[in-house]
């Protein structure tokens, strides 16, 4: 096949060339994310000929991803969002590589994966995967480039790439996350299709134009866009001398990092020992433990369904659940996961995650059989 | 002394406006507890400060005519 007819259109820019091609070929890009922005942002980038592609995301697709997620058909429903977008991107340029990463980001896992890209693309969905890319880019030291979206309005931006000696991150722009009930979700506020398809394309283009080195990026800026009024503005970051202190200092620091907790995801759906005893005693509700079948202690104090987490996703969609579901596991981490996939799947209940699981429970029944005995 | 301020996202949800004119501001923390009081819904929200498309990090004086914008962050891809 003949490389140069494909790239025929942009090797005829004026600035552009076979050595911006040959860098683009050369080029390692990842991105996070194969959702709203992932999807145009890497239809573009295989378009345009980026040597290696790395795809993180472990989701699967669902209809209500097709209105915006452009590189996937009614028919995939149900398949891994990589597969799919790999098999599609291939097709679309079979000379390049696909690297794909089935897994959740987390700070287990994101500097081996990141390390050996050159630039990173934030398409996450959540506040805590995008606390984690920015500060496992800051460590690493790779340009991110950064892209939200909500309802009407978008924001783009350009991190960890230095100009006139300044290098800003996302921690400048937005040193706090906000909870989970101030700043919503796309699942819970909607999205206009074609938002994250301008917003994709245009951190895209950013990054074609930072591998090339054609134009000025918006490096130390970010750009927003409402559609409904078509008013874009741009501002200039600064250094946030404030937030060193809150950053991972060093791979240690990161990889011991709660990014859940430091972004208060799903804070309002965690219950405590004491509000899960009151709420159990006064409704039915479904009590599910998603420890695997074999974890002590057991529990013969309530009612518990047994749906173990390593096969929780496939069997929630054969029961029928009381309108209010607590999840509990050993220590309160794999019923948040067990919470996500649940009210992923069906979003009409009411669903909560025991505040330190079993563990805790048992600890807090017997001090108050300790304090009873004692009175 | 006219400042504009502009709601960007979440902010202009809750204000009913993508901007407002405000007089006798002085600095941005006061803008800031200006528009608080006015949409006691903002307090509960997160949002970064810009002032004439530059963003600030701690209180800033104001000049007449001056634009402040207030951004919140959007998690949404």
């Amino acid at each position: 096949m003949n490389t140069e007819n494909r790239y025929q259109r942009q090797l005829q820019l004026t600035g552009f060339g076979k050595e911006a091609q040959d860098k683009l070929a050369n080029a390692k890009i990842l991105m996070i994310g194969a959702g709203g922005l992932g999807c145009p942002a890497l239809q573009y980038l295989a378009g345009a000929g980026i040597g290696t592609l790395g795809i993180v995301d472990f989701d699967t697709v669902t209809i209500t991803n097709l209105h915006r997620q452009t590189l996937f058909a009614t028919a995939d429903i149900g398949k891994p969002k990589v597969e799919v977008a790999a098999k599609r991107l291939k097709a679309l340029n079979p000379e390049i590589s696909i690297i794909t990463y089935p897994t959740q980001l987390t700070n287990q896992n994101a500097l081996d994966i990141i390390k050996d890209y050159d630039l990173v693309i934030d398409g996450s969905d959540n506040f805590s995967t995008r606390y984690l890319v920015n500060d496992a880019c800051v460590l690493l030291n790779k340009p991110l480039i950064y892209g939200a979206v909500m309802r009407f309005e978008g924001q783009v931006g350009v991190f960890n790439l230095e100009s006139n000696n300044l290098k800003t991150n996302y921690r400048d722009l937005f040193p706090t996350p906000p909870d989970a009930v101030s700043a919503p979700s796309c699942n819970e506020v909607g999205v206009l299709g074609v938002l994250p398809g301008i917003i994709g394309t245009w951190q895209a283009s950013e990054a074609i134009k930072i591998i090339t080195g054609i134009g000025t990026p918006l490096v130390n800026k970010i750009l927003t866009l409402n559609l409904l009024n078509n008013t874009v503005y741009e501002f200039q970051l600064a250094k946030n001398n404030q937030l060193q202190k809150e950053m991972p200092k060093d791979k240690n620091d990161f990889l011991s990092f709660n990014y859940d907790w430091f972004c208060n995801k799903n804070l309002q759906n965690i219950i405590t020992v004491e509000a899960f005893d009151k709420l159990r005693k006064a409704e039915k509700c479904s009590i599910i433990d998603v420890r695997e079948t074999d974890e002590t202690p057991i529990i013969s104090e309530f009612e518990t369904q047994q749906l173990p987490l390593s096969c929780f996703r496939e069997s929630i969609t054969e029961i029928n659940f009381n309108t209010t579901v607590v999840l509990l596991c050993q220590s309160g981490q794999r019923s948040l996961k067990a919470l996500e996939l649940l009210k992923k799947q069906q979003p009409s209940l009411k669903v909560f995650s025991l505040e330190g699981g079993i563990t805790e429970w048992k600890k807090q029944i017997k001090s108050e059989h300790y304090e009873q005995s004692q009175t | 002394m006219k400042i504009t301020c502009l709601f960007f996202g979440q902010l202009a949800e809750v204000t009913g406006r993508s901007s407002q004119k405000l007089t006798g501001t002085t600095d941005t923390d006061e803008l800031k507890k200006r528009v608080q009081q006015q949409y006691p819904a903002l307090e509960k929200l997160t949002f970064s400060i810009a002032v004439n498309k530059k963003m600030i990090q701690q209180n800033t004086t104001l000049q007449p005519e001056d634009e402040v914008a207030l951004l919140p962050p959007f998690s949404g891809g």
